[in-house]
């Protein structure tokens, strides 16, 4: 590989018209973006938070309703992230060509791949904050800690949205995401403390759960829906912001590799 | 004159096969300059070379007196370009992809805003100002794709294939388009396979096959330095037949192509007057035009 494709991101604010630009689309779907946000998670929580919630009478020192919304906001924010970085960051790299057309204008590949990684985490924000606001209007989360879950929800986009991108840079068509949604995310929902602790894992699990950044997310998120400062939070925000960071100059350089045929 | 487009020995391979190999050139401000070639020759890997898109393996490249690559982003806040497959916007309307667009540029709104109509009006689209794009005919497209490139009022304008997929009614109003910013003063880069295209827009033309430039000059130059001045078509069951016995008498040079013959001729008089005693023969007499240039440089074979 060319040595050109190592250089470091060179950032500007030049992705900004471009992240208005994917706003601008989403304004023209958001009904139905809004409630596809909404509903999956919604609903998974309610009907495993009823129907297993009444068997358990409680998990992790809480109902095992709020143990579940802690970790659907973080599974919610996950999957948005990840659908928009792969699906739709693939139709406006490949299917669209909409990336052709901004590389055309004085943007270069850097701002265009940060722009997308800036708008998935977006999506993430606002599915985080459309689930985080159910449970509120629930009353399953009293604690003004949870407006941290915010900022989270943000980082936690980040990540997948870098993580995905990884993904679309290598994909040659839509049927390639198959492997990353059935080998990385359904994993990383049940293996990550999402439904139950991951204490409950075979030891050799738990050291798989320990790296996987869905882990890190969860970790943070429940002890700051009940209002605990998370242990060990620094090392969990680190974590997360280093998945994001590395896989960021990854997609870039499997980026810069892909567009210069 | 100073160009403002300027390739030296550029040099571009994939996959160890050379897509651009050695291209010497030099565009002029005001021009209009056709890149022709069969499929695979390696225009659009030069445009891509000279936008500052990719880097070449070899040689230098200068947009509007600026290092590309390296100063790519500054040269192209003065250029627009009309890509060979459509990349509009699909979820937005017409007016939406030009304000959309303008921004990529650093542009303010209320300046895109101020410029919007009179691009629509240079596309033929004002009345299309609210309609969404995958209600627009091709053509239609293809002009929006035109008055996108516009918005910034680019000093030059690359156009890959611009007309290509388009009727002959949307053909002749986007030449015609093409003609007025020319006489605006604007430089165009070109590139098609449309030999009539080339003939009626292109002050100076360059012939690429396989990377390299073949010939280059104005469309009559090219016709008048690389082949006779008139051709005879020749058709029939029996044409090839007739070539081995009669066409090397009449014709300078001439070739056979399934059931037709090309003859090239300085002068058709013996010819024609041959071939209208034959029966069982059609012919067609005309002048040479810059197909003909462009099948002698390139060969008839297929090249996909």
């Amino acid at each position: 590989m060319s040595k050109q494709y190592f250089a470091l991101p060179r950032l500007s604010l030049r992705f900004f018209p471009i992240w208005r630009r994917h706003w601008l689309v989403w304004k023209k779907i958001a009904a139905p973006s809004i409630l596809g946000h909404l509903a999956d998670p919604v609903i998974y929580m309610l009907g495993l938070g009823y129907g297993l919630g009444s068997l358990l009478p409680e998990m992790g020192g809480m109902s095992y309703m709020a143990f579940l919304a802690a970790g659907t906001v973080c599974y919610s924010t996950m999957n948005s992230a990840s659908f928009e970085a792969l699906y739709s960051g693939f139709a406006r790299m490949h299917e669209q060509r909409t990336w052709e057309a901004i590389l055309n204008t004085p943007v270069s590949l850097d701002d265009v791949v940060l722009s997308e990684i800036l708008w998935a985490a977006t999506k993430s924000l606002m599915s985080g904050a459309a689930v985080l606001a159910v449970i509120w209007i629930l009353g399953l989360s009293h604690s003004l800690m949870s407006l941290w879950m915010i900022p989270l929800a943000l980082l936690i986009g980040l990540a997948f949205a870098a993580l995905g991108l990884i993904m679309t840079a290598l994909a040659p068509a839509y049927d390639f995401f198959m492997y990353y949604f059935t080998l990385v995310i359904t994993p990383m929902m049940l293996l990550c403390g999402v439904f139950f602790p991951v204490t409950q894992l075979p030891q050799a699990l738990q050291v798989v759960a320990g790296v996987l950044p869905l882990t890190h997310a969860v970790d943070l998120a429940r002890p700051l829906m009940s209002g605990v400062v998370p242990p060990q939070a620094m090392l969990h925000i680190g974590v997360l912001l280093a998945y994001a960071l590395v896989s960021f100059y990854v997609s870039l350089v499997l980026f810069r590799r892909r567009l210069s045929r | 004159m100073n160009a403002v487009i300027k390739a030296t020995g550029l040099q571009k391979s994939y996959g160890g096969n050379r897509v651009v190999d050695g291209l010497d050139l030099a565009i002029h401000k005001g021009e209009c300059f056709g890149l022709l070639g069969p499929n695979g020759a390696g225009k659009t890997t030069t445009l891509r070379m000279l936008l500052g898109l990719i880097a070449p393996d070899a040689g230098k490249a200068m947009l509007l007196d600026l290092p590309v690559p390296q100063a790519a982003r500054e040269a192209r806040i003065r250029v627009g370009v009309v890509p060979q497959m459509d990349n509009l916007d699909p979820d937005f309307t017409v007016a939406e992809n030009l304000l959309v667009y303008g921004r990529y540029f650093g542009m303010h709104d209320s300046e895109i805003e101020a410029r919007i109509p009179d691009l629509l009006e240079f596309a033929s689209l004002t009345s299309k100002r609210d309609a969404k794009v995958p209600t627009l005919s091709g053509g239609m497209k293809r002009r929006l794709t035109l008055a996108r490139a516009l918005v910034n009022d680019p000093d030059v304008i690359f156009l890959d294939e611009p007309t290509t997929g388009l009727d002959p009614q949307a053909r002749h109003l986007i030449w015609q388009r093409l003609r007025e910013l020319t006489s605006q003063g604007k430089t165009l880069l070109l590139t098609t396979h449309f030999m009539d295209e080339a003939e009626r827009l292109c002050h100076r033309l360059a012939v690429m096959d396989n990377g390299k430039l073949i010939s280059q000059g104005s469309p009559r130059e090219l016709i008048e330095s690389n082949i006779e001045p008139q051709v005879v078509e020749v058709f029939g069951e029996t044409s090839g037949q007739w070539a081995n016995e009669h066409a090397a008498k009449f014709a300078q040079r001439f070739e056979v192509s399934g059931e037709s013959v090309f003859c090239y001729v300085q002068d058709a008089q013996a010819l024609v007057a041959h071939l209208h005693a034959q029966s069982e023969l059609r012919y067609l007499h005309r002048p040479a035009n810059l197909e003909d240039v462009f099948l002698k440089l390139t060969g008839r074979e297929m090249r996909e």
